[in-house]
């Protein structure tokens, strides 16, 4: 019998980056296989444009930068597929390859690479494409099985629950099947990558005040990029707050300010905006103090 | 009085490059940031606030025995005002588009901190000619970084560069680029541009 003499830590778990980022790749398969079935095989198109692009994209800055080539870790397939999935099916291939390179370069490199990025770069990467080509990023959903459906975004029609929860409405690739985005987010909890508290706040704070200002919670929940961005982009390790209590809040803001946008905002959908605000928030969440340091007195109470 | 020789070619070169009020300086961002949306407003931007830095630093070097230290900033502010004002008219009366474009941005030139900074910094304390050489090199300096922000601009958001189409039809505009945000990325990324160039420079000059 060998015994191992070693400092700490005795006990090595086996989650590195790749591992993690595996997980979230396969529990996104279903919602692009939803999205083949509905859209066509068109619409892989978009998503693996962005995929190879994103890649490529870390692959040259680091190999430019003469860095550690780190395109191994899955971590720019990851941004790839998110952002393929949150465009329209008829997105053109160049506005992908702009998308990624953007997310990629500016958003995530440029701020120091993995772990130091203060947005999350596929969803940035989305406000830029449709704050540049509105046209292109509001329409084309017309695609597959929709031929007779004219409405850019499910928000604006009146679909049934079923529909909505089956997917069978118009909306980008990857967020119109609800069931799959939900086996997606139920592999991701038992593999435990991601932990269950910011997603089901996110839709239960939005479903809530939903349901105050008139509209019907499980409609709140069920449409639009809601349920997608809660699951997959709320979640982002890197651009959410460290303690749980900032958690709970940021969570909340992502609810509060979705239902806002869409109710009062001149935009129909606002999941992409109320995440990437309360990104910002993150560092600012941190700041609420959790637990009274033990033998830490407030200055300002022994002052008076 | 012994008046400090002053090598003339620097002080022109230390505006332009050297000290270059946006890119070194981060001078007057909020021109910088919100005329740039096409090459030509940049340059007429540019070349508004050089008149003005040129007038009110002569003017305010000649001065600078007469002026009271203690309000100087007034007497400054006055200066520039003149100055602005005399190019406000000039310019509605013979770029009414221009005028209309730059709108606001242009009386506004009476608080831009380069005026301002140049006046207290350079032209209070030095001789006449070498002031108006700091002006010109000061505003050409400022110049160049707008028209070059506004041509990046301009070319991406529109597909032209001083209203010329290079692009073609077939281009599919950035509309972002044109919008504020767009500004801050283009200004973000030069900035960072030209400053690992410099550190470079400064490196292999090590």
């Amino acid at each position: 019998m060998s015994l191992i003499l070693s400092s700490a830590p005795h006990v090595r778990a086996k989650d590195n980056t790749q591992r993690l980022m595996l997980n979230v790749i396969i529990s996104l398969l279903p919602c692009l296989i939803a999205g083949v079935y509905y859209f066509g095989f068109a619409c892989l198109i978009p998503v693996c444009v962005s995929v190879v692009s994103a890649v490529a994209a870390e692959f040259c800055w680091q190999k430019l930068g003469h860095k550690k080539i780190r395109i191994y870790d899955l971590s720019a397939v990851v941004t790839g597929l998110l952002l393929g999935l949150i465009v329209p099916p008829s997105a053109p291939w160049w506005m992908m390859v702009i998308g990624s390179v953007f997310a990629i370069i500016v958003v995530k490199q440029l701020f120091g690479g993995i772990g130091d990025n203060f947005l999350n770069p596929a969803l940035a990467a989305r406000a830029v494409l449709l704050a540049s080509w509105p046209a292109l990023m509001t329409s084309g959903y017309n695609v597959g099985k929709f031929d007779a459906v004219t409405t850019p975004t499910p928000l604006l029609s009146s679909a049934s629950l079923m529909d909505l929860l089956l997917g069978n409405v118009t909306g980008a690739i990857g967020e119109t099947c609800k069931i799959a985005i939900l086996l997606g987010f139920l592999y991701l909890l038992i593999t435990k990558t991601i932990r269950w508290e910011i997603p089901v706040i996110t839709l239960a704070s939005a479903a809530l005040l939903g349901w105050l200002l008139g509209t019907d919670p499980l409609t709140t929940v069920l449409s639009g990029g809601l349920l997608f961005g809660a699951v997959y982009m709320a979640t982002d390790y890197v651009t959410t707050p460290m303690n749980s209590l900032a958690r709970y809040l940021y969570a909340v803001g992502i609810g509060v300010i979705v239902v806002l946008i869409r109710k009062y905002g001149s935009y129909p959908e606002g999941v992409t905006y109320a995440i990437l605000l309360m990104n910002i928030a993150a560092t600012l969440f941190d700041r609420i103090p959790v637990q009274r340091i033990y033998g830490h007195t407030n200055a300002k109470k022994e002052g008076k | 009085m012994s008046e400090k020789k002053m090598n003339l070619g620097k002080v022109f070169m230390n505006g332009v490059i050297t000290e270059n009020p946006t890119f070194r300086l981060v001078l007057g961002t909020c021109p910088t940031l919100a005329v740039t949306t096409s090459a030509i407003n940049g340059l007429g931007m540019g070349a508004a606030a050089t008149f003005v830095l040129l007038g009110s630093n002569i003017v305010i070097s000649a001065l600078r025995k007469v002026i009271p230290d203690k309000v100087r900033i007034p007497s400054f502010i006055v200066v520039i005002c003149m100055f602005v004002t005399i190019i406000q008219l000039v310019m509605q009366a013979y770029l009414p588009s221009l005028y209309e474009s730059l709108g606001i941005f242009l009386p506004l030139i009476v608080v831009n901190c380069i005026i301002l900074g140049r006046a207290e910094a350079f032209a209070s304390k030095n001789p006449v000619v070498a002031s108006a050489v700091d002006g010109v090199g000061m505003g050409l300096g400022f110049t160049l970084a707008l028209t070059l922000i506004g041509c990046i601009r301009e070319l991406a958001g529109n597909g032209s560069v001083f209203g010329i189409n290079l692009l073609g039809t077939s281009y599919q505009p950035m509309l972002l680029m044109i919008l504020p945000a767009g500004g801050f990325l283009v200004f973000g990324l030069l900035l960072g541009i030209i400053n690992s160039l410099t550190n470079r420079k400064k490196e292999g000059a090590k």
